[in-house]
């Protein structure tokens, strides 16, 4: 085919406006590296103690299993819809993974067994909110108290306690000096969901449905099928963090993960996961995951209270969102002026 | 509210009333949209207790009209009096003050809140305390309900409500402010026979209470009717006014689409090959009936018809998006059971929708993206994205439509609607369909892009590609198909080649106007 001939010269659009390190600059993860180096030198300087390896090594476990969920929850909040059972499905799995624990379960089939009831949690959430089109938000909230109650139906106020020996390992062996295995999961997990949702089709189409899932659908677009495949997804690994969580406390309560949808929820947002779908990246989220450890790990050294944590975090979470619309407001206010 | 003790029954003072003098007149109206001018010197004047329809095909200005009487719009030129008095509507409420409303297709209306809260919202009655006086506002709005002869409780909720009684209560909104000048702008398209005959009887109250009517249809037989006056819009211009009882639809039909259609768009001959696309008795339970037709290699075949005639509907059942209820397609004489818009596309059709903004593109996602979107495929290696074939991909597609933006990586929403339309017709060039789809092609886009875009598609068909094109733009059919199919309520109501094919003919048959009338 030729070019029409509606116009004599053919103008040819480049690719780009911006260079590369101009649109890095002007990103939102520039803003959280910044906040991240902030609250290191803070912490360096707040307290002698944090600077030790082994110290800095406990604290990366404040948010190698909260990540795991956070990431594959990113996905979801991009594609438009939101998982909030996934705490729910991390104490169901760590509950029937005790179960067949006491019914003399080994290693490798406890650790078969967690990820599989994170799956089948997953594949329940993906078919009520893509096969028969419900709301996510009321699906998960539904499912989080369902998945739960299960746990605690089974558990009642007892525990399991007596995990094998090297089952112990996921949550509590390192790889390498001060280097645990989680940490390892944690920046493999990164990895495989940054090119997941940023270098493959799939991540692609994840962004288009986020964006306008009509538009996607007429673009030929399985919009259920990608739908229900992330939420398999954030099932598999919630039952991937429930393995890590239960292997690093030798114990399950029904109890066990409280809250941390809201805190998984906060990672993705701070990290700039738009929470009306659409947009936001993982490295944001990986570096929202080390804020939020080190502020928790430093605020731990200083004997802060938990609550006052928790306000720290809220607060920090609107800082961060409103900083961006702030900025804009100055910057027009000043052209006016 | 003196005007709810007016009897509905009362003799028309339309015969009393001075014809010379109007309610509100328009003069000199123009108006100018970046690329397109909407309207030019439009004179217009509506008459107390007089209905006067206003006529003309989809883009002729009626709507940019109604915009101007209430407030929407501000007009570059001209003036607007009432009562001989010059008068502006900076705001829609400035032109609800003076007696202007208007009740549309879509009038805004609250799903959740009640028939008598929708009828005064923004002026409902308060009491000494300033707060909502419920029971007269209950009752003022069943005065005025029964004032139009609508049977319902003002408690309900709206969305209980069936689309017609949705209608009284846009109409009873409309008499709650007390107007003078009532537009309707195709006020009977969504309704079924009988809730026609009761609008019809409303229109007629409304008449003998002496308001001035604007009433906006495509149907003659509905417009020689109820309406005493026409004026007729062509190209955001009148064209004639007058009469009803001094001309006939012949007369009106002229003047819609007198024009010489056969130099405007570059239809080149193509040579037309065996058929591509096959349908047969194809029926919707709601939408239509016995949908037949073939579409061969090379040919573009215009799909005519009134808003509402279900064109559209026949699209996108072919595309996957609704299902049929009963029908055969066959593709290169293959049977094919399309049920998704992903089969649609595997099977070579694809669907350029008229809703450009919420089913074509993505506008918040880069014009990279959006050209690749159904190509991944062949941009990925096993699922990974190779960032310089998909720059290449829509670096070839864009240049061939003559897309005019500042970089690929530009989001799709901040460029023109002309070239937002060109990135969504350059997503489904870019899959090398069989069939494309190209539904209302043109509408809302600057002339440029209109003539690339026509250029395109007669090319793209020289090429062997097989084009449907919906529109409803009597010139852009004429000139660009090859064959045309008019449907009409859900049916096709005729079937014309491009030989010897005349404007009046397509209105006829879009309208339902016999040979003889």
């Amino acid at each position: 085919m030729s070019a029409p001939s509606t116009r004599g010269e053919t103008r040819l659009v480049p690719d780009r406006l911006q260079g590369r390190a101009e649109r890095l600059l002007k990103s939102w993860e520039a803003l959280l590296l910044a906040v991240a180096i902030a609250i290191f030198a803070l912490n360096v300087w707040s307290s002698p103690y944090f600077l030790d390896p082994w110290n800095l090594s406990d604290a990366t476990f404040n948010f190698t299993e909260k990540g795991l969920i956070a990431f594959a929850l990113a996905l979801v909040i991009v594609s438009g819809e939101i998982d909030l059972s996934v705490a729910a499905i991390l104490a169901l799995s760590s509950t029937l993974m005790g179960l067949a624990m006491s019914h003399g379960a080994g290693t490798p089939e406890i650790v078969a067994i967690g990820l599989l009831t994170g799956l089948a949690c997953g594949a329940i959430n993906g078919m009520l909110v893509s096969g028969l089109g419900l709301p996510s938000i009321v699906v998960t909230i539904g499912t989080m108290s369902l998945f739960r109650g299960i746990a605690f139906i089974i558990l009642g106020d007892k525990a399991f306690t007596g995990y094998p020996v090297d089952f112990a390992w996921f949550g509590q062996g390192y790889v390498w000096w001060v280097f645990s295995f989680e940490l390892l999961l944690f920046v493999v997990a990164a990895i495989l969901f940054a090119v997941l949702l940023h270098a493959t089709s799939f991540g692609r189409m994840v962004y288009a449905i986020g964006n306008n899932a009509v538009a996607a659908q007429f673009s030929g677009i399985r919009v259920e099928r990608v739908k229900f495949l992330l939420f398999l997804l954030s099932g598999l690994m919630s039952g991937l963090a429930a393995v890590c969580l239960t292997s690093r406390l030798g114990s399950t309560r029904p109890s066990i993960a409280t809250g941390w949808e809201l805190e998984a929820v906060t990672m993705a947002v701070l990290g700039g996961i738009n929470i009306l779908g659409g947009s936001g990246r993982i490295g944001g989220v990986v570096l929202a995951a080390l804020i939020m450890g080190m502020v928790t790990f430093g605020f731990g050294l200083l004997n802060v209270p938990g609550i006052v944590m928790s306000i720290f975090v809220g607060l920090l979470l609107i800082l961060v969102i409103a900083l961006p619309k702030l900025i804009g407001r100055l910057g027009r206010a000043k052209r006016k002026a | 509210m003196t005007h709810l003790s007016f009897p509905a029954s009362s003799p028309g003072p339309a015969a009393d009333m001075p014809a010379d003098r109007p309610v509100i007149r328009l003069a000199g109206i123009a108006k100018t949209f970046p690329g397109v001018r909407a309207l030019g010197g439009v004179e217009l004047s509506l008459h107390a207790g007089s209905v006067t329809a206003l006529i003309g095909e989809n883009g002729a200005g009626k709507s940019t009209l109604v915009k101007i009487l209430t407030g929407i719009y501000q007009p570059d030129e001209g003036h607007i009096e009432m009562d001989g008095a010059p008068v502006r509507f900076p705001t829609t409420m400035d032109a609800a003050r003076a007696g202007v409303t208007a009740i549309h297709q879509e009038t805004v209306l609250f799903d959740e809140l009640s028939v008598a809260e929708n009828i005064f919202l923004g002026h409902q009655p308060r009491n000494r305390f300033g707060l909502i006086d419920w029971a007269r506002m209950n009752a003022d709005a069943r005065a005025l309900l029964d004032r139009i002869g609508a049977r319902m409780d003002p408690a309900m909720r709206l969305r209980d409500l069936g689309i017609a009684n949705r209608h009284l209560v846009a109409i009873a909104r409309a008499l709650s402010i007390d107007a003078r000048v009532v537009i309707m702008d195709e006020p009977t398209a969504a309704l079924s026979h009988k809730e026609i005959g009761e609008l019809y009887d409303l229109v007629e109250r409304l008449k003998a209470e002496g308001k001035a009517i604007l009433f906006i249809s495509h149907k003659f037989d509905e417009i020689f009717r109820i309406a005493d006056r026409y004026t007729v819009f062509r190209d955001g211009e009148m064209v004639g006014a007058g009469l009803l009882a001094e001309t006939s639809q012949n007369d009106l039909v002229r003047l819609m689409v007198g024009r010489d259609v056969g130099q405007v768009f570059p239809k080149v001959a193509a040579d037309i090959g065996e058929p591509v696309l096959t349908v047969a008795g194809y029926c919707h339970p709601t939408e239509f009936e016995d949908i037949g037709f073939e579409l061969r290699r090379g040919e573009i075949l215009g799909f005519y018809g009134l808003i509402g005639a279900g064109r559209s509907e026949v699209m996108q059942a072919l595309f996957g998006v609704t299902r049929p209820s009963k029908g055969a397609v066959r593709i290169d004489g293959e049977v094919a059971v399309i049920r998704t818009p992903a089969e649609a596309v595997a099977r070579g059709i694809v669907y350029v929708p008229e809703d450009r903004g919420r089913q074509g593109a993505i506008t918040a996602m880069p014009i990279v993206s959006n050209v690749t979107l159904p190509s991944l495929s062949r941009t990925s290696r096993r699922g990974f994205i190779r960032m310089a074939e998909e720059f290449a991909l829509a670096r070839d597609y864009t240049a061939r439509l003559d897309l005019r933006a500042a970089a690929l990586d530009q989001p799709v929403g901040t460029l023109s609607g002309g070239n937002q339309q060109k990135v969504v017709i350059a997503k489904w060039l870019a899959t090398r369909p069989k069939v494309i789809i190209l539904d209302e092609p043109t509408k809302g886009i600057d002339i440029g892009s209109k003539a690339a875009v026509h250029a395109f598609m007669s090319e793209l068909a020289g090429q062997g590609l097989s084009v449907i094109m919906v529109s409803s733009e009597i010139p852009e059919i004429m000139g660009m198909s090859d064959r045309v199919i008019v449907m009409r309520e859900g049916r096709i109501a005729g079937r014309f080649d491009r030989e010897g094919l005349t404007p009046e003919m397509l209105v006829r048959a879009a309208a339902g106007i016999g040979e003889a009338a």
